[in-house]
């Protein structure tokens, strides 16, 4: 036995998709710059993968750029299975180019999705951190508000969600209004079971805000999104702070 | 009142989210008041006054589990010998690296026993804990297993593979498994055995 010394918080990567599930927006306290090297993105090619989030996926650089954090993109044709290749190869290029020790994932209740990031670090011989693991959903989402988070709806993938969730800002009572869902229909109030996809603009970890400039909303038949088509940083509005 | 063990790598690490809230906060649904100690934090039953309040005002135990890297607290086997003390009586139950350290403690060997995710768990004696002989799935989440020690009956697994024991005369169960994924209600359980809880 005798696991790596580690005597301290490490160097980390975050997988990120800009969702509210996240590791790094996730954590309950921040993961600061000299903790959170770098932020690692799946391109995935197939809109359906099993453990990518593909709608705005292509946002997450100015997602990173607003979190004054680099951010490694990497391809992936997002085929069951096939596509845990392309996060390892994306981990290892983590590994080679920021000398990351760990691996943070944004898991809550997906035992697929964390056992396969899981088995992934093992191999490669890194740590891995999930730092919302098993948390009660709408407390999280209760703590993403409390903390000044700005989150939209950008996408709905099941019933019975209408189109007039579909670029809706996340509130309290948006929130009371999935827990309702929740004990109804059985969703997950973060959507980590694909029947929301959310999208952060802003947030204590942001040193700048994303500012939409141009979306299109298309919804038929209880799916829908919202894809942003232009976007920049602006300036944070008055008094927010930056929690780093 | 349960006394839980944070058995991962620093106190307040990264990895505590993970290993040690989920488990408090599902004992605390089930009606527990908690308080939580970092294993750097106990010392030897025999030399530490606060260690023996802390045990005497609590009702039961439960030695948390940590990450699949994190084997630190297999050089610390010495700050749970009060686990041994044939007076201590209360429920305690050890899960993945906990059982690991009840296994240690009382004889037992921590052996190389890697598994990731859902496996199927066959419990194979009657105990209060996981209730009569049936398969359930279990979440895994380790490098290392343990044997059964001298003193203790398999409850799950097989010798070889062993998913669950329990202490033949005292109240002290070991998972491999985390039943705070997918099996709340072991933990739902083992406050039903703490009296006072």
């Amino acid at each position: 036995m005798g696991g790596d010394i580690r005597q301290d918080e490490g160097r980390e990567g975050v997988i990120d998709s800009n969702r509210i599930d996240n590791g790094n927006i996730g954590t309950g306290k921040n993961l600061d710059k000299n903790t959170v090297i770098c932020l690692i993105t799946l391109i995935s090619e197939n809109e359906d993968s099993y453990m990518f989030h593909t709608p705005n996926i292509s946002r997450a650089a100015l997602a990173a750029e607003a979190m004054d954090l680099p951010l490694i993109t990497w391809p992936t044709r997002g085929e069951k299975e096939e596509e845990l290749d392309d996060l390892k190869d994306a981990i290892a290029e983590g590994v080679k180019r920021y000398g990351i020790e760990g691996m943070v994932t944004g898991a809550i209740e997906s035992t697929y999705q964390a056992t396969r990031v899981q088995t992934i670090c093992r191999d490669i011989g890194l740590w891995c951190f999930n730092p919302i693991w098993q948390v009660d959903q709408v407390d999280y989402l209760k703590l993403l508000l409390s903390r000044g988070f700005h989150v939209i709806i950008t996408g709905v993938f099941a019933y019975p969600f209408d189109d007039s969730w579909i670029g809706a800002r996340l509130t309290e009572d948006q929130v009371k209004k999935l827990e309702r869902l929740q004990k109804r229909y059985q969703i997950n109030p973060s959507g980590e079971g694909g029947e929301l996809e959310t999208f952060v603009l802003d947030g204590p970890i942001f040193h700048k805000r994303i500012e939409i400039l141009r979306s299109r909303k298309t919804y038929d038949n209880y799916r829908g999104r919202l894809d942003i088509e232009e976007a920049c940083l602006a300036d944070k509005l008055g008094d927010e702070s930056v929690d780093r | 009142m349960i006394l839980m063990v944070d058995l991962c790598w620093k106190k307040n690490s990264l990895s505590r989210p993970e290993f040690v809230d989920p488990v408090a906060s599902a004992l605390r649904k089930a009606g527990a008041e908690i308080k939580v100690l970092h294993y750097s934090e106990l010392t030897s039953y025999q030399s530490s006054k606060q260690l023996y309040r802390d045990l005497l005002e609590c009702n039961g135990v439960v030695l948390c589990g940590t990450a699949i890297q994190d084997n630190f607290y297999a050089g610390e086997m010495d700050k749970f010998s009060w686990l041994k003390n044939p007076n201590y009586s209360k429920p305690v139950l050890g899960i993945c690296a906990g059982m690991q350290v009840i296994a240690s403690t009382f004889g037992g060997k921590i052996i190389p026993r890697p598994a990731i995710g859902i496996e199927k768990v066959d419990i194979v004696k009657d105990t209060e804990l996981l209730g009569e002989p049936r398969q359930i799935e279990g979440y895994h989440l380790h490098n290392y297993g343990a044997t059964v020690p001298k003193g203790f009956h398999l409850v799950a697994g097989f010798p070889h593979k062993v998913d669950a024991f329990v202490h033949e005369r005292r109240p002290i169960y070991g998972l491999i498994f985390h039943p705070e994924v997918r099996n709340r209600w072991i933990l739902q359980k083992f406050i039903e055995l703490v009296p006072n809880h």
